[in-house]
């Protein structure tokens, strides 16, 4: 145990210290209030240009003389990529969250969830990296073209020749991505049901999935919500993965249609022509439009997710670092 | 009242399904287990991966060297790349560490009110920001302004990242340090930033430690925002207002060209990267651990 | 360490009596630690039957083994048999689930399903059994009420949500959502203690009134409770059966002398 000498202190740098700590805390306003300042005016010469035709159109031009930028198919893909991930991966986060917090024997619980979470800590460019070397040619050879050559006659959304770089690929992996994320805050809201609610259901004679069913789901139903749009919110920010998977179409064709034809997102638009748009151009402006766009989508879903989940688990450690 | 023969009648009404109810428990433990196998199957993958196509293409060379001319036989190595990275680690916690820990001191002391509510929770709204905003965001601030890509933008988009982390595991590490301690140091005169330093800090100390290893960690796998801030170079580091290289950015342009030594270089450089994400996380956990004996407080997440 | 001397069970009728549940040596640990350490109970149908006894003295742990609860604390171990009717509920091989819905249990603290509604929370187990038929159900709901004296408190509106209830309400809520899986046996761990007097007696007026149809057993660390509500009574220590008989007995003549110490308020 180690003595600390201590004086008094100067009350002048204990007001500056509080002052600046203020400050401090209060720079994320100002970076946030700056980051819509500066995507407004940045992109306000396509707004001024195409005015609601950048949201509504899907024609997309970059040659000068020529130009045209709608982000509609953009939009629609983050929204039908994100979507996507979220069918495939919001079950599968329950289900690694019941697990963890019903049915693991208790030695199990930190090291499993530790794994999970592990998943969690994998840059986006791995995956990415990952998935076109890897996974993208199980995902083709094991399930694009069987589901392709039996129903892609009929079943307008697995049409088209399947390469493996495409909605369906970018979707699966996000998927993937999302889990530890959405599976580590369902199992603390689980985790946080009293237990007498599961011995009401127990004394009634219910399985272990019942009493999950009965007492444990609706009790935290408003949290898991949270988390899955918790999750929604990295589905809708991630870009690397996505930009490496899911085949870059520009203008109409990016239309999601069919998953296994190529696609785009807001941010995969952004990262993979960024290159090409140089300073001044209308090209940029339209991409940071394109940012702006995604900024607010992303900020009111992130917002709607941590009301839902700071309320659930405000008891234990306030807002959710995820 | 319910007699013992109208029980009787009503269990008739029971009907007897117990089999069928354990086995729909049955199947909904393996289904479940099997949910939790499915998401480490691609982990092991990953990992399984990146050793085996990134081992090989290890060696000396690879990480002192820059690269050499695309598509030729001398691959040359990532050396600008490692040290890209490491500079920007090291120059965004001087930022966003400082910034961070008094943001969270705030939170943690004088937070609790209208003010520090707000900013907590925008303080985690910022956290899950899709990054490629905030690059684009520096770009603007930064690159437009000055007329140029380089570190400093690069800096200043990591740092904007790492903050929200870092304010909010200081906070939790300071909450966790026993209002005794804060109350013994008032009741002997000492005022609040001589507290606050001298003894809070250093009571929280691992947790601090905690937070600013998982933002880095963060901030070391972050691609999209170096695409608009340090564009990227085959050299290494030349000054404050040229472009430079990062691992992420490395391993993006890597996997863009149909060369196979550049993709063996990828894998190499997603080895070197993932080696150096996963020892800061499992680290983090380790300390943690000895401190405070498992349980899983700080939640891990990924650059984008 | 104390030597408990054991008073043996005295049989005071003449006739035989009828015993709906019968305990027979249990031994049940958790966490390594042995809470009750062989215990053997008789408990009469239509009568009330309190366990009592200081705090650590394993009368819930006992309690909770009747309907195979126990199980589910952390590194549980049981041993013995429960016999209801004659049949043994710890048989190998059978799921303990068949037998908790035999025997129904009411918590300390009240517990209703709060996304429930009122009816919803006492056709729990209704549904869980696979009643479908809607008439039926309405019956027992409607029957479980008025045992609780709930009825003419909700009947006009059963939709209301479980948790709208007061502290009282709600605990004989959680005794008529019990009672609707048709136990032939109601257990009670200090079911009254989280509530005020006038809600207390308001259950103990219901008990006395229920025993008339079902086997009560309930742990009470309020002896005036066990004088009042209950037929027989046990008095454990320290994992230990010390003494079991009717309740006039143990409180005016104990036969053993520790009974008698904590009977008088020597020790709690």
């Amino acid at each position: 145990m180690e003595t600390i000498k201590l004086k008094g202190g100067s009350p002048l740098i204990d007001k500056i210290f509080k002052i600046g700590a203020a400050i401090a805390a209060m720079y994320i306003l100002a970076i946030i209030v700056l980051i819509v300042f500066q995507l407004i005016s940045g992109s306000y010469d396509i707004w001024a240009k195409e005015g609601i035709s950048f949201l509504t159109g899907s024609d997309w031009n970059a040659v000068e003389g020529s130009e045209v930028y709608g982000a509609a198919p953009y939009i629609a893909g983050t929204f039908v990529t994100a979507g996507l991930a979220m069918l495939i991966g919001v079950p599968i986060s329950i289900g690694i969250a019941m697990f963890l917090s019903e049915l693991a024997p208790k030695f199990l619980r930190t090291p499993l969830s530790f794994v999970i979470e592990l998943l969690a800590a994998v840059p986006s460019i791995i995956y990415g990296l990952w998935g076109i070397f890897v996974f993208r040619d199980y995902i083709r050879d094991w399930i694009e073209v069987p589901l392709n050559s039996t129903f892609g006659n009929n079943v307008w959304f697995l049409s088209g020749a399947p390469f493996g770089l495409d909605i369906f690929t970018a979707s699966v992996v996000l998927a993937i991505m999302i889990i530890p994320t959405i599976s580590s805050i369902s199992r603390e809201i689980m985790i946080a049901v009293p237990n007498s609610q599961r011995e009401a259901a127990y004394m009634l004679g219910a399985t272990k999935w019942e009493v999950f069913k009965m007492a444990v789901v609706p009790y935290s139903k408003s949290g898991l919500i949270g988390a899955s749009i918790l999750g929604l919110g990295r589905a809708v920010g991630e870009t690397m993965a996505v930009t490496m998977l899911i085949g870059n179409a520009t203008g109409p064709s990016a239309w999601p249609t069919t998953l296994f034809g190529p696609g785009q997102t807001m941010s995969s638009i952004i990262a993979n022509e960024f290159p090409e748009a140089s300073a001044g151009s209308l090209h940029l402006a339209a991409l940071i439009g394109v940012g702006l766009i995604l900024f607010i989508v992303a900020i009111g879903i992130n917002m709607v997710a941590q009301l839902l989940v700071s309320r659930v688990l405000k008891s234990h450690e306030g807002a959710v670092l995820a | 009242m319910i007699t013992i023969e109208q029980r009787a009648e009503f269990r008739k009404h029971f009907r007897n399904n117990i089999s069928i109810r354990l086995a729909a428990d049955k199947m909904i433990k393996g289904i479940v287990l099997g949910c939790v196998v499915i998401a480490i199957i691609p982990l092991g993958s990953i990992l399984l991966e990146v050793v085996r196509n990134g081992v090989p293409a290890l060696s000396i060379v690879f990480f002192t060297q820059e690269p050499g001319a695309i598509g030729s036989d001398q691959p040359g190595g990532i050396g600008p790349a490692i040290q890209g990275t490491l500079m920007l680690i090291g120059m965004s916690s001087l930022i966003g560490v400082p910034v961070g820990v008094l943001g969270g001191i705030f939170l943690s002391e004088f937070g609790n009110n209208r003010l520090g509510h707000m900013i907590r929770f925008f303080n985690d709204v910022l956290a899950e920001f899709p990054t490629i905003v905030i690059g684009l965001f520096a770009f603007i601030m930064i690159v437009l302004t000055f007329g140029y890509f380089s570190i400093l933008a690069g800096t200043f988009a990591l740092s904007i990242i790492m903050l929200p982390i870092i304010t909010r595991t200081t906070e939790e590490a300071l909450k966790l340090v026993p209002v005794t301690y804060r109350e013994a140091g008032y009741a002997l005169g000492v005022k609040r930033w001589i507290v606050i330093t001298k003894i809070l800090l250093t009571s929280a100390k691992s947790g601090l430690i905690t937070g600013i290893m998982l933002a880095v960690a963060r901030i070391g796998g972050e691609t999209a925002p170096l695409i608009f801030t340090i564009l990227g170079s085959d050299q290494f580091f030349s000054g404050f207002d040229q472009p430079m290289d990062a691992l992420p950015l490395r391993i993006w342009r890597l996997s863009l060209l149909p060369y196979d030594t550049a993709t063996a270089q990828g894998w190499g450089a997603a080895l070197v990267l993932i080696l150096i994400v996963l020892s800061l996380n499992i680290g983090v956990r380790y300390i943690f651990m000895r401190k405070h004996g498992g349980g899983g407080r700080f939640r891990i997440k990924a650059g984008g | 360490m104390e030597t408990v001397t054991k008073t043996p069970i005295k049989h005071t009728s003449v006739e035989e009596p009828r015993y709906k549940l019968i305990a027979e040596n249990i031994v049940a640990s958790y966490n390594g630690i042995v809470a009750v350490k062989n215990v053997s109970m008789k408990f009469k149908d239509k009568a009330v039957t309190a366990l009592i006894g200081p705090s650590g003295c394993g009368k819930t742990t006992f309690l909770r083994t009747l309907n195979r609860m126990h199980e589910l604390t952390k590194s549980a171990k049981v041993e013995g048999r429960v016999l209801l009717d004659g049949d043994d509920l710890y048989s190998s091989g059978e799921d303990a689930i068949i037998h908790r819905r035999k025997i129904g249990m009411v918590f300390q603290k009240p517990n209703p399903f709060p996304t429930m509604s009122i009816y919803d929370n006492v056709a729990a187990g209704l549904k869980l059994n696979g009643v479908k038929n809607k008439d039926v159900m309405d019956q027992i709901v409607k029957g479980c009420l008025e045992m609780v004296y709930l009825w003419d408190e909700v009947k006009h509106d059963l939709k209301k949500p479980g948790m709208s209830l007061s502290g009282g309400q709600q605990q004989r809520l959680c005794i008529a959502r019990a009672l609707a899986i048709q136990p032939e046996v109601l257990l009670m761990d200090e079911p009254a203690s989280a509530l005020d007097p006038i809600a207390t007696q308001k259950i103990e007026e219901m008990m006395t009134e229920l025993k008339k149809e079902y086997t009560i057993i309930i742990v009470t660390h309020n002896m005036q409770q066990a004088v009042r509500v209950s037929d027989y009574t046990g008095f454990m220590y320290l994992g230990d059966l010390v003494e079991f008989g009717e309740t006039k007995q143990i409180f005016e003549n104990p036969r053993n002398e520790i009974t008698a110490k904590y009977v008088q308020g020597q020790f709690g």
